[in-house]
Protein backbone atom coordinates (compact mmCIF):
# COMPACT_ATOMS: atom_id res chain seq x y z
CA UNK A 1 0.00 0.00 0.00
CA UNK A 2 1.33 3.39 -0.96
CA UNK A 3 1.81 6.29 1.37
CA UNK A 4 -0.71 8.49 -0.43
CA UNK A 5 -3.44 5.88 0.08
CA UNK A 6 -2.78 5.81 3.82
CA UNK A 7 -2.83 9.60 3.93
CA UNK A 8 -6.12 9.64 2.03
CA UNK A 9 -7.80 7.27 4.47
CA UNK A 10 -6.45 9.19 7.46
CA UNK A 11 -7.79 12.48 6.07
CA UNK A 12 -11.15 10.89 5.28
CA UNK A 13 -11.42 9.49 8.81
CA UNK A 14 -10.48 12.86 10.33
CA UNK A 15 -13.09 14.68 8.23
CA UNK A 16 -15.95 12.28 8.84
CA UNK A 17 -15.34 11.55 12.53
CA UNK A 18 -14.97 15.19 13.49
CA UNK A 19 -18.00 16.04 11.31
CA UNK A 20 -20.11 13.51 13.20
CA UNK A 21 -18.83 14.80 16.55
CA UNK A 22 -19.56 18.39 15.47
CA UNK A 23 -23.24 17.65 14.95
CA UNK A 24 -23.69 15.33 17.94
CA UNK A 25 -21.83 16.85 20.90
CA UNK A 26 -23.89 18.76 23.46
CA UNK A 27 -21.32 21.45 24.24
CA UNK A 28 -21.46 24.15 21.62
CA UNK A 29 -17.83 25.23 21.96
CA UNK A 30 -16.65 21.67 21.36
CA UNK A 31 -18.92 21.53 18.33
CA UNK A 32 -17.11 24.57 16.90
CA UNK A 33 -13.70 23.00 17.52
CA UNK A 34 -14.75 19.72 15.87
CA UNK A 35 -16.08 21.72 12.92
CA UNK A 36 -12.64 23.32 12.67
CA UNK A 37 -10.94 19.91 12.50
CA UNK A 38 -13.42 18.74 9.88
CA UNK A 39 -12.64 21.78 7.72
CA UNK A 40 -8.90 21.15 8.14
CA UNK A 41 -9.48 17.57 6.95
CA UNK A 42 -11.23 18.87 3.83
CA UNK A 43 -8.32 21.24 3.19
CA UNK A 44 -6.02 18.22 3.49
CA UNK A 45 -8.10 16.40 0.89
CA UNK A 46 -7.67 19.36 -1.47
CA UNK A 47 -3.92 19.15 -0.89
CA UNK A 48 -4.12 15.41 -1.57
CA UNK A 49 -5.80 16.11 -4.92
CA UNK A 50 -3.03 18.64 -5.64
CA UNK A 51 -5.30 21.68 -5.73
CA UNK A 52 -2.98 23.76 -3.58
CA UNK A 53 -4.62 27.13 -4.18
CA UNK A 54 -8.10 26.07 -3.16
CA UNK A 55 -6.65 24.28 -0.12
CA UNK A 56 -4.98 27.51 0.96
CA UNK A 57 -8.25 29.39 0.37
CA UNK A 58 -10.07 26.80 2.46
CA UNK A 59 -7.65 27.23 5.36
CA UNK A 60 -7.64 31.03 5.19
CA UNK A 61 -11.37 31.59 4.73
CA UNK A 62 -12.99 28.69 6.56
CA UNK A 63 -10.52 27.73 9.27
CA UNK A 64 -9.18 31.22 9.86
CA UNK A 65 -12.29 33.25 9.15
CA UNK A 66 -15.66 31.57 9.50
CA UNK A 67 -14.77 29.31 12.45
CA UNK A 68 -13.29 32.22 14.38
CA UNK A 69 -16.45 34.22 13.60
CA UNK A 70 -18.59 31.35 14.90
CA UNK A 71 -16.47 31.07 18.07
CA UNK A 72 -16.82 34.80 18.72
CA UNK A 73 -20.57 34.64 18.26
CA UNK A 74 -20.65 31.72 20.73
CA UNK A 75 -18.82 33.92 23.22
CA UNK A 76 -21.33 36.70 22.64
CA UNK A 77 -24.49 34.64 22.94
CA UNK A 78 -23.86 31.69 25.29
CA UNK A 79 -23.30 31.39 28.99
CA UNK A 80 -19.98 29.72 29.82
CA UNK A 81 -20.10 25.98 30.45
CA UNK A 82 -23.79 25.72 29.70
CA UNK A 83 -24.80 22.55 27.89
CA UNK A 84 -27.37 22.50 25.17
CA UNK A 85 -30.53 20.60 26.07
CA UNK A 86 -30.70 17.10 24.65
CA UNK A 87 -33.17 16.49 21.90
CA UNK A 88 -35.93 13.97 22.20
CA UNK A 89 -34.66 10.49 21.38
CA UNK A 90 -37.45 9.93 18.84
CA UNK A 91 -36.46 13.02 16.89
CA UNK A 92 -32.81 11.93 16.91
CA UNK A 93 -33.65 8.45 15.67
CA UNK A 94 -35.90 9.69 12.90
CA UNK A 95 -33.36 12.31 11.80
CA UNK A 96 -30.60 9.70 11.68
CA UNK A 97 -32.88 7.37 9.77
CA UNK A 98 -33.80 10.07 7.23
CA UNK A 99 -30.15 11.06 6.77
CA UNK A 100 -29.08 7.43 6.38
CA UNK A 101 -31.82 6.69 3.84
CA UNK A 102 -30.80 9.73 1.79
CA UNK A 103 -27.16 8.66 2.00
CA UNK A 104 -27.95 5.11 0.89
CA UNK A 105 -30.10 6.36 -2.00
CA UNK A 106 -27.39 8.71 -3.28
CA UNK A 107 -24.62 6.12 -2.91
CA UNK A 108 -26.63 3.48 -4.80
CA UNK A 109 -27.15 5.96 -7.62
CA UNK A 110 -23.47 6.93 -7.65
CA UNK A 111 -22.18 3.37 -7.75
CA UNK A 112 -24.58 2.35 -10.51
CA UNK A 113 -23.43 5.21 -12.73
CA UNK A 114 -20.20 4.90 -14.68
CA UNK A 115 -18.55 8.24 -15.12
CA UNK A 116 -16.92 8.83 -18.48
CA UNK A 117 -13.96 11.13 -18.33
CA UNK A 118 -13.07 13.33 -21.27
CA UNK A 119 -9.38 13.85 -20.69
CA UNK A 120 -7.90 16.04 -23.35
CA UNK A 121 -4.98 18.11 -22.17
CA UNK A 122 -4.64 18.59 -18.43
CA UNK A 123 -4.68 22.18 -17.25
CA UNK A 124 -2.84 22.24 -13.94
CA UNK A 125 -4.52 24.40 -11.29
CA UNK A 126 -1.62 26.73 -10.69
CA UNK A 127 -2.12 30.25 -9.42
CA UNK A 128 -1.03 31.59 -12.81
CA UNK A 129 -3.72 29.66 -14.71
CA UNK A 130 -6.38 30.56 -12.14
CA UNK A 131 -5.52 34.27 -12.27
CA UNK A 132 -5.51 34.34 -16.06
CA UNK A 133 -8.91 32.63 -16.28
CA UNK A 134 -10.37 34.70 -13.46
CA UNK A 135 -9.77 38.05 -15.11
CA UNK A 136 -10.18 37.17 -18.78
CA UNK A 137 -13.32 38.19 -20.62
CA UNK A 138 -12.93 35.55 -23.34
CA UNK A 139 -14.41 32.11 -23.85
CA UNK A 140 -13.23 30.48 -20.60
CA UNK A 141 -13.00 33.64 -18.54
CA UNK A 142 -14.76 34.39 -15.28
CA UNK A 143 -14.52 38.20 -15.19
CA UNK A 144 -18.28 38.82 -14.86
CA UNK A 145 -18.87 36.43 -11.91
CA UNK A 146 -15.79 37.89 -10.26
CA UNK A 147 -17.28 41.39 -10.41
CA UNK A 148 -20.70 40.15 -9.28
CA UNK A 149 -19.14 38.41 -6.27
CA UNK A 150 -17.24 41.56 -5.36
CA UNK A 151 -20.53 43.49 -5.37
CA UNK A 152 -22.12 40.73 -3.26
CA UNK A 153 -19.32 40.95 -0.70
CA UNK A 154 -19.74 44.73 -0.49
CA UNK A 155 -23.51 44.31 -0.01
CA UNK A 156 -22.93 41.67 2.70
CA UNK A 157 -20.46 43.99 4.47
CA UNK A 158 -22.91 46.90 4.53
CA UNK A 159 -25.81 44.59 5.42
CA UNK A 160 -23.97 43.07 8.40
CA UNK A 161 -23.20 46.50 9.82
CA UNK A 162 -26.78 47.68 9.35
CA UNK A 163 -28.32 44.53 10.87
CA UNK A 164 -25.99 44.24 13.87
CA UNK A 165 -25.97 47.98 14.65
CA UNK A 166 -27.81 49.08 17.75
CA UNK A 167 -30.67 51.38 16.86
CA UNK A 168 -29.52 54.84 17.97
CA UNK A 169 -32.92 55.79 19.45
CA UNK A 170 -32.67 53.28 22.28
CA UNK A 171 -29.22 54.36 23.42
CA UNK A 172 -30.17 58.03 23.22
CA UNK A 173 -33.31 57.36 25.27
CA UNK A 174 -31.30 55.49 27.89
CA UNK A 175 -28.80 58.32 28.08
CA UNK A 176 -31.58 60.89 28.47
CA UNK A 177 -33.12 58.83 31.27
CA UNK A 178 -29.79 58.65 33.04
CA UNK A 179 -29.33 62.37 32.63
CA UNK A 180 -32.79 63.03 34.01
CA UNK A 181 -32.14 60.79 37.01
CA UNK A 182 -28.79 62.45 37.52
CA UNK A 183 -30.37 65.92 37.33
CA UNK A 184 -33.05 64.95 39.84
CA UNK A 185 -30.43 63.61 42.20
CA UNK A 186 -28.43 66.81 41.85
CA UNK A 187 -31.55 68.88 42.48
CA UNK A 188 -32.42 66.75 45.52
CA UNK A 189 -28.95 67.18 46.88
CA UNK A 190 -29.10 70.91 46.39
CA UNK A 191 -32.47 71.16 48.07
CA UNK B 1 -7.77 -1.16 0.77
CA UNK B 2 -8.32 0.13 -2.71
CA UNK B 3 -6.50 2.87 -4.49
CA UNK B 4 -8.62 5.94 -3.77
CA UNK B 5 -10.36 7.54 -6.71
CA UNK B 6 -13.44 9.50 -7.65
CA UNK B 7 -15.88 7.12 -5.96
CA UNK B 8 -14.08 7.41 -2.63
CA UNK B 9 -14.26 11.18 -2.71
CA UNK B 10 -17.93 11.02 -3.67
CA UNK B 11 -18.50 8.71 -0.69
CA UNK B 12 -16.84 11.22 1.66
CA UNK B 13 -18.73 14.20 0.30
CA UNK B 14 -22.10 12.39 0.39
CA UNK B 15 -21.48 11.26 3.96
CA UNK B 16 -20.51 14.79 4.97
CA UNK B 17 -23.61 16.21 3.26
CA UNK B 18 -25.93 13.92 5.19
CA UNK B 19 -24.05 14.51 8.46
CA UNK B 20 -24.85 18.19 7.89
CA UNK B 21 -28.48 17.34 7.12
CA UNK B 22 -28.71 15.31 10.35
CA UNK B 23 -27.35 18.26 12.32
CA UNK B 24 -29.82 20.53 10.60
CA UNK B 25 -32.70 18.27 11.68
CA UNK B 26 -31.68 17.73 15.29
CA UNK B 27 -30.13 21.01 16.41
CA UNK B 28 -32.25 23.75 17.93
CA UNK B 29 -29.51 26.33 18.50
CA UNK B 30 -29.05 28.77 15.61
CA UNK B 31 -25.24 28.72 15.70
CA UNK B 32 -25.10 24.93 15.46
CA UNK B 33 -27.61 25.05 12.59
CA UNK B 34 -25.18 27.43 10.88
CA UNK B 35 -22.33 24.94 11.47
CA UNK B 36 -24.38 22.19 9.81
CA UNK B 37 -24.95 24.44 6.80
CA UNK B 38 -21.19 25.00 6.57
CA UNK B 39 -20.64 21.22 6.50
CA UNK B 40 -23.14 20.88 3.64
CA UNK B 41 -21.47 23.67 1.66
CA UNK B 42 -18.06 22.05 2.16
CA UNK B 43 -19.27 18.71 0.88
CA UNK B 44 -20.52 20.41 -2.29
CA UNK B 45 -17.11 22.09 -2.72
CA UNK B 46 -15.37 18.73 -2.38
CA UNK B 47 -17.65 17.31 -5.08
CA UNK B 48 -16.84 20.12 -7.50
CA UNK B 49 -13.09 19.72 -7.01
CA UNK B 50 -13.25 15.93 -7.41
CA UNK B 51 -15.24 16.18 -10.66
CA UNK B 52 -12.81 18.78 -11.95
CA UNK B 53 -9.82 16.58 -11.19
CA UNK B 54 -11.07 13.18 -12.34
CA UNK B 55 -13.54 13.92 -15.13
CA UNK B 56 -12.84 17.32 -16.63
CA UNK B 57 -9.17 18.05 -16.15
CA UNK B 58 -8.97 20.09 -19.36
CA UNK B 59 -10.75 23.07 -17.83
CA UNK B 60 -10.86 24.71 -14.41
CA UNK B 61 -14.61 25.29 -14.14
CA UNK B 62 -15.10 23.22 -10.98
CA UNK B 63 -12.30 25.11 -9.26
CA UNK B 64 -13.95 28.44 -10.09
CA UNK B 65 -17.31 27.21 -8.84
CA UNK B 66 -15.60 26.30 -5.57
CA UNK B 67 -13.91 29.68 -5.26
CA UNK B 68 -17.21 31.51 -5.77
CA UNK B 69 -19.04 29.19 -3.36
CA UNK B 70 -16.41 29.93 -0.70
CA UNK B 71 -16.87 33.68 -1.21
CA UNK B 72 -20.66 33.41 -1.02
CA UNK B 73 -20.46 31.15 2.05
CA UNK B 74 -18.29 33.70 3.82
CA UNK B 75 -20.83 36.44 3.09
CA UNK B 76 -23.69 34.17 4.19
CA UNK B 77 -21.99 33.29 7.47
CA UNK B 78 -21.31 36.95 8.26
CA UNK B 79 -24.92 38.00 7.59
CA UNK B 80 -26.27 35.00 9.52
CA UNK B 81 -24.15 35.82 12.56
CA UNK B 82 -25.27 39.46 12.42
CA UNK B 83 -28.89 38.27 12.43
CA UNK B 84 -28.18 35.84 15.30
CA UNK B 85 -26.60 38.57 17.44
CA UNK B 86 -29.51 40.89 16.73
CA UNK B 87 -31.96 38.13 17.67
CA UNK B 88 -30.05 37.50 20.90
CA UNK B 89 -30.36 41.18 21.77
CA UNK B 90 -34.13 41.21 21.39
CA UNK B 91 -35.00 37.72 22.70
CA UNK B 92 -32.03 36.86 25.00
CA UNK B 93 -31.96 33.42 23.40
CA UNK B 94 -30.93 31.94 20.06
CA UNK B 95 -33.13 28.89 20.25
CA UNK B 96 -35.14 28.53 17.05
CA UNK B 97 -38.26 27.66 19.00
CA UNK B 98 -38.15 30.87 21.05
CA UNK B 99 -38.21 33.04 17.92
CA UNK B 100 -41.69 32.40 16.70
CA UNK B 101 -43.18 35.79 15.88
CA UNK B 102 -42.86 35.13 12.14
CA UNK B 103 -44.37 31.67 12.41
CA UNK B 104 -47.67 32.20 10.65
Amino acid sequence: MEGSTIIFYLLAALTLVSGILAVSTTQIFRAAIFLLFSLIGIAGLYFWMQFQFIAAVQIVVYVGGITVLIIFSIFLTQQAGEKMPKQKIGRQIFSALAAFCGFALVMVQVYQYTFSSAINEVVSPTVENIGTRMLSVGEEGFALPFEVVSMLLLAALVGCIVIAMRTPNITVAVNEEKEEIFNEEVIDAII
Amino acid sequence: MLQPGLYHILFISTALFFIGVYGFFTRRNLITVLMSVELVLNSVNLNFIAFNKYLWAGRLDGLFFTIFIVAIAAAEAAVAIAIIINLYRSHHSIDVEKAEELKF
